[in-house]
């Protein structure tokens, strides 16, 4: 027998536990996730297209409200050493898996004190589920309280993953339910093996996986908070691939003959919202004004050092429905500074929100803000650069009459751009508690969401999303900054690696040489 | 010496409720609230909010909140983890040993050298040797943990290949936990090589670690053992003619090393506010690490029974040094 592959992946966060439904971080997904188990619908590896997964083939009924899913058969869940299943996957275990994340009855509900499912409530599920029926043992029908064109997207995403009913009912009669989220049983590639925390996670290949068995054998998560300290151990051949380098290392990285690198524009957008509720910038042209006077590409320069292109519209080009024949406000100080006499501003000062926390779409947002103080003053624009701790900042910029544009962005959760679009810009999210930090509520605009939103036609949808980036670029609640690219640097051995637009890491189609 | 302790425990009972207060006022005053953290750039309704604060408790009074933390503490509840849902107690447990081990190594390391270092500097006094030793002393008392644990990372992992990157023990060993020390774990699993791996792990952290008190354990050995030598007994003894190996080794060293166990008992505190950074550089997962994530992710429960385990072992530290300076110096008891 040939000697045991073995792939190391230098993480870069602990996971927070292994039951995907109660967590949102991805660094949990990619642990818990995408090597243990799998879910009623999958993306397609390196795309947002959904496929089919744990269910082979699906239904819609005529009016968008009833999904009805025709189950694989001879799926086989993982054993451990403490459990061994006597049955395959069926209509059970997915009835089991959305109840107890919905279900405030269910004694799974809250099987770990505390614990709460985030990410369900926030895709509104609760709102959207009215019932969960099992036809047969391999067929079961979803009834929807409205059409919802993003569904099978929204299913194929982490918090979806289809557990064991059988483990969970073991669990209970042994009275250690917290083991389903410390000893993660599941039917996807990889078998949970052992977890030391904030150190390393071990998975075995699952020699039964119903889908293309995976090419190595042990898949090893070497647990890495420092972005230094992963490409040292890259360099090292301590592991084998690593998210997440610092963008001061990228062109080492590229100069190192023994790595090499993937890169790809990131499903994200970076932005600055103006309170649109808030004079002058209730004004439309004022916005459009400030957005000319601002020098984008000066910010991809500087502050992504180019690892971004400049963004236009708020869901970023890989997406589907993108409408490129939109014009950007070309960067013109004469003319803003003619727009801002003629809406009647003078010696406007006003405040830019910088965020205090990194993230994919925005490496230093103030400098960003420094960037854009500079280019407004040029105009007559005073700004003054203010910022809070994160939490304090996710709260404040929220608050109704906010004083203030903030700096902040998104990452798409399942590729669909009622994913961007209604979370960040609709009328409902402009409400408090909402995401929507333009407080911006344009009926025209909203109205083709909802439109989208209950249209199955992907062609249609398309359509329909065309236009809304077009009233988005007339109205210009927000400066659009840029779309970051994503690097995946990796040892010169690894191949079949896919980088996924939706930032997860999975490793079932990932060789290694010897 | 029965009083002497009796009375350094009863000193022990206002400084524990003194740190309760502080760690849990610490984390409340600390801005941003955990619930709007956990929903992020998601935003949150207002009802989700509320719903969310009251299942957590953090819709109470501030005071009752408090009465609640102690009477949970009282019947050994630490509460549970906001992140991981875990006991607090059980994670604190589990990552203990790591950094028990980092730090031992750390103190033995910052011991062995920086003691004779300091007695050879004050011997010589003025010399190169005294000159070089306490400059570099004080180059590494003023050292960024951070930058040069990174340095030597680069210079004896990336450059050299000496020494591995990061974590406890290579990955192609594995085993479970016995005692969660590794050196002792790797033994006692019997597999080749084990153990030479774990070594080779702890020393790029451990000298990380040792840096500091290093420094300022070989100053204090120098300053200390400068004041004894100067002492009418010393002299007296070296009169005699007493050879200078008896009279350093037995009288003067002995004497010195009053001041120097304290200060090696009071580099514990430091330990552990250096254990956060070198913990977070070399991936060692230890309470260090986990206090510094759970601070930046505002987990309240980890935060504040973190503190309060951490500031309890301090204290019980300290009160062994003072027990140790009691039986050095029995002057010290009658007070």
């Amino acid at each position: 027998m040939a000697e045991a592959k073995t792939f190391v992946y230098c993480s870069e966060a602990s996971p927070e536990g292994f039951d995907p439904a109660p967590y949102t971080a991805g660094g949990t997904f990619d642990a818990s996730a995408h090597p243990i188990y799998n879910r009623l619908t999958e993306f397609k590896q390196g795309t947002t297209e959904v496929e089919p997964g744990l269910a082979e083939s699906w239904e819609v009924s005529a009016d968008g409200m009833e999904y009805t899913f025709k189950l694989r058969q001879g799926v086989k869940w993982q054993s451990s050493d403490t459990f061994t299943p006597t049955r395959d996957f069926n209509a059970d275990d997915v009835i089991f898996s959305y109840d107890r994340q919905g279900n405030a009855e269910n004694p799974w509900h809250q099987y770990i004190a505390g614990i709460t499912y985030e990410y369900y409530t926030s895709m509104a599920m609760p709102e959207l589920i009215k019932s969960i029926e099992k036809v047969d043992d391999y067929t079961v029908k979803f009834t929807l309280n409205q059409p919802e064109a993003p569904f099978l997207a929204n299913i194929a995403m982490p918090f979806a993953s289809i557990v064991s009913k059988e483990y969970a009912d073991a669990l209970m009669a042994a009275g250690t339910p917290e083991d389903l989220n410390n000893l993660p049983i599941g039917t996807g590639p990889f078998k949970f093996v052992a977890y030391q925390k904030d150190a390393v996670i071990r998975y075995q290949k699952n020699a039964d996986y119903w889908g293309t068995a995976p090419l190595i054998d042990d898949l090893v998560f070497a647990i890495t908070p420092d972005a230094a300290v992963r490409l040292q151990k890259l360099k090292a051949n301590e592991c084998q691939l690593m998210p997440y380098p610092a963008p001061a290392d990228i062109e080492a990285i590229k100069a190192d003959p023994n790595l090499k690198m993937d890169e790809q524009a990131g499903l994200n957008v970076g932005y600055l919202a103006y309170n649109t509720t808030m004079a002058p910038f209730d004004n439309p042209n004022v916005r459009k004004a400030l957005n000319m006077a601002i020098n984008k590409q000066a910010i991809v320069d500087a502050v992504f050092q180019g690892a971004a292109v400049p963004a236009k519209n708020p869901i970023p080009p890989t997406m589907w429905s993108y409408n490129d024949a939109v014009q950007d406000d070309a960067y013109d100080p004469e003319a803003a500074k003619k727009m801002l006499e003629e809406a009647g501003v003078k010696d406007l000062s006003m405040k830019i929100w910088a965020m205090p926390v990194q993230r994919p779409y925005m490496p230093n947002a103030r400098r960003t803000a420094e960037l854009m103080q500079e280019d407004l003053s040029k105009v007559g624009v005073s700004v003054e650069i203010i910022s809070y701790e994160w939490g304090e900042y996710l709260q404040k910029s929220m608050e109704a009459g906010r004083d203030g544009a903030v700096i902040l962005g998104w990452t798409g959760d399942n590729g669909d751009p009622d994913n961007f679009l209604s979370v960040l810009l609709s009328c409902t999210s402009a409400g408090e508690g909402g995401a929507n930090r333009a407080f911006w509520c344009n009926e025209d605009f909203s109205k083709l969401l909802q439109d989208a939103k209950v249209t199955a036609d992907q062609a249609e949808r398309t359509k329909l999303y065309e236009q809304a980036q077009v009233i988005f670029k007339e109205q210009a609640p927000w400066f659009t900054i840029a779309h970051s690219t994503q690097y995946v640097p990796m040892s010169n051995k690894v191949s079949g690696f896919k980088m996924s637009p939706l930032g997860d890491f999975t490793f079932d189609t990932v060789d290694i040489a010897e | 010496m029965i009083r002497f302790i009796f009375s350094k425990l009863l000193y022990l009972v206002p400084t524990f409720l003194g740190i309760t207060v502080i760690a849990f006022s610490f984390v409340r005053i600390l801005p941003g609230d955990p619930v709007l953290l956990m929903a992020g750039e998601r935003g949150v309704t207002p009802e989700r909010h509320a719903q969310l604060t009251a299942q957590l408790g953090y819709d109470k009074n501030i005071v009752l909140q408090y009465f609640d933390f102690l009477g949970r503490l009282f019947h050994g509840d630490f509460g549970n983890s906001l992140v991981t849902k875990k006991p607090v107690l059980t994670e604190f447990l589990t990552l203990f040993p790591a950094t028990v081990e980092l730090g031992l190594c750390a103190i033995i390391i910052a011991t062995l050298i920086g003691v004779p270092v300091g007695v050879l500097a004050a011997m010589r006094r003025g010399s190169w040797f005294d000159q070089v030793s306490m400059t570099a002393a004080l180059v590494g008392f003023s050292m960024p943990i951070f930058w040069w644990g990174l340095l030597l990372i680069i210079f004896f992992s990336g450059i050299l290949g000496w020494t591995p990157v990061s974590g406890r023990i290579s990955l192609m060993f594995f085993f479970p936990d016995v005692t969660g020390f590794m050196l002792i774990d790797s033994l006692i699993s019997g597999q080749d090589g084990a153990f030479a791996s774990a070594l080779s792990h702890l020393i790029l952290p451990s000298v990380v670690l040792a840096t500091i008190p290093l420094a300022v354990i070989a100053r204090q050995t120098r300053s200390a053992m400068l004041e004894v030598m100067g002492e009418d007994y010393v002299r007296t003894a070296r009169a005699k003619g007493m050879p200078p190996f008896r009279v350093i080794g037995i009288h003067a060293l002995r004497n010195a090393m009053v001041p120097v166990v304290t200060t090696i008992g009071l580099q514990i505190g430091v330990l552990i506010a250096g254990a956060i950074l070198t913990e977070t550089i070399f991936s060692w997962p230890g309470i260090g690490k986990w206090m510094i994530d759970s601070i930046s992710r505002r987990d309240y429960p980890v935060v504040q029974s973190g503190l309060l385990l951490i500031a309890g072992l301090v204290m019980l530290v300290n009160l062994l040094v003072d027990l140790t300076y009691g039986l050095i110096n029995p002057r010290i008891r009658v007070k």
